[in-house]
Formats: C-alpha cells, sequence, structure tokens
C-alpha cells in the first residue's frame, strides 16, 4: 500500500509537460558545485580534445570565438530537482569541434578547470545535442555558472554539463568522472530518472 | 553506497528549533546508516497521489534507523511549509538514500578540519562535529557558524555545550544582531573572521563550507584568497526553492 503522508499538498505547484518525473520548476538559476568557483581569463583559456589515439588540437580563446555559433533554447534539469524551462544560450556545436579530430571511440571524459570531470558517451555530444556555451541570456557566462565556458549536454541531467570545460578526452570504455564516482548515474537520463548508482 | 528505493518511514519526534526552522526525526526501518554529511530525498504523496521530492541534509550519521533532518521553511515553498508547520509525529513519509558521496566526513583523516556554516548550512556540519566527538577527534575539527540573529541558530544548544561536552569548538558570526554582551563584531564573515576562526593554511586543513549560494561563494573565495587549497574546499550549497 502506498505511503500517504497526511494532510500534504496544500500548496502543490502547477505540473508541466515539459517537466520529468520528480522534477520541479523554478525561476532562479541555483549554482551548485562541489569547491570554489575558478576564475579562468580567457587569455589563459584553452580547449582541447585528445582522442583514444593521442592525437591532440587545441583552440585559444580567440580560435574558439572565431568558429560558427549558435543560439540553443533548452529545459535543464539538475539530479537536486529543480528544472528551469526555456533558457536561452550561445555557443559552438561539440559537432563542429569534434570535426577537427578522427575517432571511432565511445566515450568522452568532460575535464573542468578546477579539476571536475564527468563522463558522456560520445554519440550524445553529437548531432545538434552539445554545445560549448559562453553566453547565458545573451551575457557572458558568470564564472559561478562555468563562464568563461561550459558544456552544455540539456538532454541528460546538469551534472553532464561540466562548468569551466577545458577538454574532453575520448576513450574507448567508459569511465566514472567526479559524481559518477560519489554517487551519481553514469548516464543521467532526467526522463528516466538516472539519477543514482 | 547504496542508495536502493524508497523506504517507508514515519515521524517519531518535531521540534521547533527556530522561528522557521524544525528538526524532524524520523523512523525508517531498515535504513543502512549513513556518513557524516549525506543527505536523503523525502518523497511525499498526497491523498490524491501527487507527490513531490525534496533534498535535506541529515544531522544524524552512523548506524540508527531513526535519522534526523532539519528542516527550514521557505516561505513560498511546497514541501518546507509542510515539513515545518504541519507535520506531527505518526505521519508518513518516503525516504531514499543515503546519497552523496563527497561532502562526508569519516574518521581517520590526519589532517585538521574546518567546518563553515551559514544559515541552515549547519545540518551537516552538525553531524560532522557529532561523528568527529563521537570519535575522539573533535580537537582537532573546527566550527564557525554564521546567522543572522541568535534565534535564527539551529542547533544553539547542542552547539554551547562545545568542547566543554567533548565537542568542536564553535566560533559564532551574527550578520544582523548579535546577543546582549556580544564582544565581536557584526556582519558578514570576512577576511579578519576567517583568519581568526579558520585552521590557517599552513596547518592544510580540509575546509567544509555549507550555505545558501552567495554565502559560499564569498566565503569560499575569500578562503582561497587567504591561501586555503581550492581542491581541500569542499562546498555545498542551497539554491532555488
Amino acid at each position: 500500500m502506498a505511503v500517504i503522508s497526511r494532510g500534504f499538498g496544500a500548496r502543490r505547484r502547477d505540473s508541466d509537460p515539459h517537466l520529468p518525473p520528480g522534477q520541479y520548476l523554478t525561476e532562479d538559476f541555483p549554482v551548485l558545485s562541489a569547491g570554489p568557483t575558478p576564475r579562468i581569463d580567457t587569455d589563459d583559456w584553452r580547449f582541447g580534445i585528445r582522442t583514444e589515439a593521442g592525437a591532440a588540437v587545441s583552440w585559444t580563446w580567440e580560435e574558439f570565438r572565431a568558429l560558427p555559433a549558435e543560439d540553443v533554447h533548452t529545459d535543464i534539469h539538475c539530479v537536486t530537482r529543480w528544472s528551469k524551462l526555456g533558457t536561452s544560450w550561445r555557443g559552438v556545436s561539440l559537432d563542429t569541434l569534434l570535426d577537427a579530430v578522427d575517432t571511432d571511440a565511445a566515450y568522452a571524459m568532460a575535464h573542468s578547470y578546477g579539476g571536475y570531470t564527468t563522463n558522456i558517451p560520445l554519440d550524445e555530444l553529437r548531432d545538434g545535442r552539445a554545445w560549448i556555451v559562453f553566453e547565458f541570456d545573451g551575457e557572458p557566462l558568470d564564472p559561478e555558472h562555468g563562464g568563461p565556458a561550459r558544456l552544455l549536454v540539456p538532454h541528460l541531467y546538469f551534472w553532464k554539463s561540466a562548468k569551466w570545460v577545458r577538454g574532453l578526452t575520448l576513450m574507448d570504455q567508459d569511465e566514472p568522472g567526479f559524481w559518477e564516482q560519489n554517487g551519481y548515474n553514469m548516464h543521467g537520463d532526467p526522463w528516466t530518472e538516472e539519477r543514482y548508482w | 553506497m547504496t542508495v536502493g528505493g524508497w523506504r517507508a518511514a514515519s515521524v517519531v519526534e518535531v521540534a521547533d528549533v527556530t522561528p522557521s526552522a524544525r528538526v524532524l526525526r524520523v523512523m525508517v526501518p531498515g535504513w543502512p546508516g549513513s556518513d557524516a554529511g549525506q543527505h536523503v530525498d523525502v518523497r511525499l504523496t498526497a491523498e490524491d497521489g501527487y507527490q513531490a521530492v525534496r533534498s535535506y541534509s541529515m544531522g544524524s550519521y552512523g548506524a540508527t534507523e531513526t535519522i534526523e533532518l532539519a528542516v527550514d521553511e521557505i516561505p513560498d515553498g511546497e514541501v518546507s511549509p509542510y515539513l515545518v508547520r504541519d507535520v506531527l509525529p505518526g505521519d508518513e513519509l518516503e525516504v531514499k538514500g543515503p546519497l552523496g558521496g563527497y561532502f562526508v566526513w569519516r574518521t581517520g583523516g590526519a589532517e585538521p578540519v574546518q567546518l563553515i556554516a551559514g544559515g541552515s548550512g549547519i545540518v551537516p556540519l552538525v553531524a560532522i562535529a557529532r561523528a568527529a566527538r563521537d570519535a575522539g577527534a573533535a580537537a582537532s575539527v573546527r566550527l564557525l557558524y554564521s546567522v543572522r540573529t541568535r534565534e535564527d541558530a539551529i542547533y544553539r544548544d547542542e552547539l554551547d555545550r562545545g568542547v566543554g561536552d567533548g565537542g568542536v569548538a564553535v566560533t559564532w558570526r551574527y550578520t544582523r544582531v548579535a546577543p546582549v554582551g556580544w564582544q565581536g563584531g557584526v556582519g558578514r564573515i570576512d577576511a579578519d573572521v576567517l583568519r581568526d576562526a579558520v585552521w590557517a593554511p599552513e596547518r592544510r586543513p580540509v575546509v567544509y563550507v555549507c550555505g545558501p549560494t552567495g554565502f559560499v561563494e564569498h566565503v569560499s573565495d575569500a578562503l582561497v584568497e587567504l591561501g586555503h587549497a581550492p581542491e581541500r574546499i569542499k562546498t555545498e550549497r542551497f539554491g532555488g526553492a
């Protein structure tokens, strides 16, 4: 028999078909990070990709910003249960960046300034589903939200959208990143609630 | 760490501890125990099947079937007003966890430990302070607790007993109003407060900072400025509703 919490439900919120199970809507933009916010000067910033064969390519900020960029309008879902609908970003598609390397890898590990890591199947970074974004709501991305640039993979829980991203390591085998070693799911699909181990 | 599914649980005790916060003791049959600093998901189900889930830190730790949650009311929230105003002993809810494998403390570390709490960020840090006290490790653990006023301080009586009771040393910081007879300053934590109340960077402490986003950003930035290594600062930020 289901557990009923006596008298609960008086203050319930509107449901929304864009809201995955177990999530609630927020209008703010909460910040969740495991440590202090790194401050990265764009003069020192690099983004690199290293393939499973060891080949490496990297971009300076200037080179990165010269790549074609696109506007992205999407919903985001945090494993801590808030979702924010209709967010606006601008960034470079991972399709554009991955075109610069030759790879048959199946997985990627995103690495961040500050040491954060997170693992994602490489296929899920392709086909217009992932970006390196540098603007939020038409403004440069704040450091506390991952600026100067963060990964955006909005179809997965937001811990996969690594802040302060500095590169991808492409891998044949999946490996756990930071939160994936600390209790969170290897994949992280919000629609099937892939939250924890 | 094993999360498992939802566990039926019942509230065994409620205590109003500040004008907006309540400590709940919740019996979870089969609970596997937890590390100090972990949290749980709490699921509430209305009679018509409507559900809501939120995460709450535990003030308790270790092998026990009765866990302790301290909940601060978010006035326009949906779940916290129920837990702070409505729930009574005997009421049922569901719990999943323990959750989180990073913002935790376990016995055996050689380095000093600094805890820094803002407001209701005290909850997981109280679990760590209790675990350190119980392990006889309190002498290497310090707590700096920033609250608006004394009346807003969850766990104030327990923390006041502090060192005399074998607990961790506590430094209070009041941001709005200090109690009568208070000798220190009033205002938010600044570099001087951190220099006085926090283990020096040369001692290489592990620092746990927990509170609202603005508090955690401000304190962790100031710690880095003072020479604390970023990788030794663990943060947990509250945000959203």
